[in-house]
């Protein structure tokens, strides 16, 4: 049983640590496939990525019902070291979560399972924060859409590994649809619902 | 007791991480306005509570700022706005609009070309471009959600029909990403172009109507128009009065009250950036009159 005071610390300063990973998270969701940078850790309990916990002290609180995934919600650190450091619910029921939290990609649900927005709303949506093994190395992605250059290539090693054909389904159902944060460690790259993504194999 | 009075740029961080998610949901749905928990800010709305938001909410101590009105950074409302951030935040402020990583705008888009480090925070009074044609938000929000926007076309059309050319002069329509109409915020329409495939990120903020909305880099923007009347914009057929600048927007300034008018940039950087690169115009003051006097 871990006490409070044995929990991992949170950011040394809450306010602008908050600020620069809001900052590369911004970037990494207006530039989707280029990876940026967590610069500001934290402490971050067993299983959860220094970036993850550095964007979940970031972008959680009492307004924002978490969902976590089977071997996250196995460990009762990560509980209590959201719940103490970010306020926000845990929910059983992910159709209703603001952010998923991911550390086992291979037993990532059905993406429906997720909330996907309302035409209305599309805004009221889950997004994945989903934790994989490599963002500089791996099978070769081609990225196309709103905030890329022309074509943007991705280095990444990820479970699922048929996630970006999974994620196909944004494209019918637009407006509606799943944003994803990738991150590795301190690497954060985003796949807004408007990323059409190739796989171009290894 | 030096204590700070205020949070790092003011706004408490339970705003600002709303105001964050609300932010990175309208980088993933160009165009589409989020609803957010506008918040009270020391200043009126209509003086760019929305855009004092977002950038309180995005500006780390690392930025450097620049606040523009009407293309200007020494009106008021720009540098209220300018010293309040510094106040708040201590950040470095500019009027050069290559320096700036963050610029927040009312009302128009620098002539300087954007670029990739920079994000432009747009003032927006009323976000909802079909608000004048239907005042239900159910009505607009069902109307987005089908991507409904035939009354957006008989209004520009009532315009050719009546005036026999599309006389929408600002606040033009778009089209985002070839889906949400949008707003560009009382921009000159010969502004439009700027916002289509740019490098820089593109923030709006409505303080008073709660809602934010982005254009992400690169990101194709279409000014709505007809075949037979394609979208044009305009610009006084003049030079700027004081840098002879041929392409940018001008402002109008009466200089007497027999009809004397002058044309002069609206973006005071970029004319003032001419003229110090040894740009006159016909009415440029003090050193080319000096020397022509020296010389005659």
């Amino acid at each position: 049983m871990t006490t409070i005071a044995e929990l991992p610390p949170g950011f040394a300063d809450k306010v602008l640590s908050a600020q620069s990973t809001f900052r590369s998270v911004m970037d990494a969701m207006a530039r989707p496939g280029s990876v940026q940078r967590i610069v500001r850790t934290s402490g971050a309990p067993h299983i959860m990525m220094r970036g993850t916990a550095a964007i979940a002290l970031t972008l959680f609180d009492h307004d924002t019902p978490l969902w976590l995934d089977a071997r996250m919600s196995e460990s009762t650190d990560v509980a209590k070291w959201l719940k103490f450091h970010t306020g926000a619910p845990v929910v059983q029921d992910s159709s209703i979560a603001g952010f998923a939290l991911i550390s086992d990609g291979g037993a990532l649900p059905s993406l429906e399972r997720f909330a996907l927005g309302t035409s209305e709303y599309p805004d009221r949506s889950t997004t994945l924060i989903l934790q994989v093994e490599s963002l500089d190395s791996g099978r070769s992605f081609e990225l196309r859409g709103p905030g890329i250059d022309g074509v943007a290539t991705l280095q990444a090693s990820i479970r699922p590994f048929d996630l970006f054909e999974r994620l196909r389904v944004n494209e019918t159902l637009f407006p509606r649809g799943t944003d994803v944060v990738l991150v590795a460690e301190d690497a954060v790259v985003a796949i807004p619902r408007t990323t059409r993504v190739v796989n171009k194999g290894s | 007791m030096n204590a700070p009075a205020y949070n790092f740029a003011y706004l408490d961080e339970q705003t600002k991480r709303m105001i964050r998610r609300a932010i990175l949901k309208a980088i993933a749905i160009p165009g589409y306005q989020v609803p957010f928990a506008s918040r009270e800010m020391p200043m009126p709305y209509g003086w760019g509570t929305g855009g004092v938001q977002v950038t309180a909410a995005i500006l780390g101590p690392q930025d450097v700022l620049k606040v523009i009105d009407q293309g200007s950074d020494d009106t008021t409302n720009a540098i209220s706005i300018r010293k309040f951030f510094a106040k708040t935040a201590s950040v470095a402020t500019t009027t050069a609009t290559e320096d700036a990583t963050v610029i927040q705008t009312r009302h128009r888009i620098p002539e300087t070309p954007l670029h990739e480090n920079q994000v432009l925070v747009y003032q927006v009074p009323i976000p909802e471009p079909l608000r004048f044609l239907e005042p239900r938000e159910t009505e607009t929000r069902r109307m987005h959600a089908l991507a409904e926007y035939g009354l957006m076309h008989v209004k520009l059309y009532e315009d050719i029909a009546r005036f026999g050319h599309i006389a929408t002069a600002y606040a033009y329509p778009v089209k985002v990403n070839a889906r949400y109409v949008m707003d560009p915020s009382p921009t000159p329409k010969f502004d439009n172009p700027k916002m289509d495939n740019c490098p820089a990120l593109q923030l709006f903020g409505a303080g008073r109507e709660k809602r934010i909305y982005a254009i992400p880099p690169y990101t194709q923007v279409v000014s709505l128009d007809f075949e037979d009347h394609p979208f044009e914009p305009y610009r006084f057929n003049a030079p700027c009065a004081l840098c002879a600048a041929e392409n940018s927007y001008l402002d109008e300034i009466v200089t007497d009250d027999k009809g004397g008018r002058m044309f002069v940039c609206s973006d005071t950087d970029y004319c003032e950036g001419r003229q110090a690169a040894g740009h006159r115009g016909s009415l440029s003051a003090a050193p080319y009159k000096e020397k022509a006097g020296s010389h005659g």
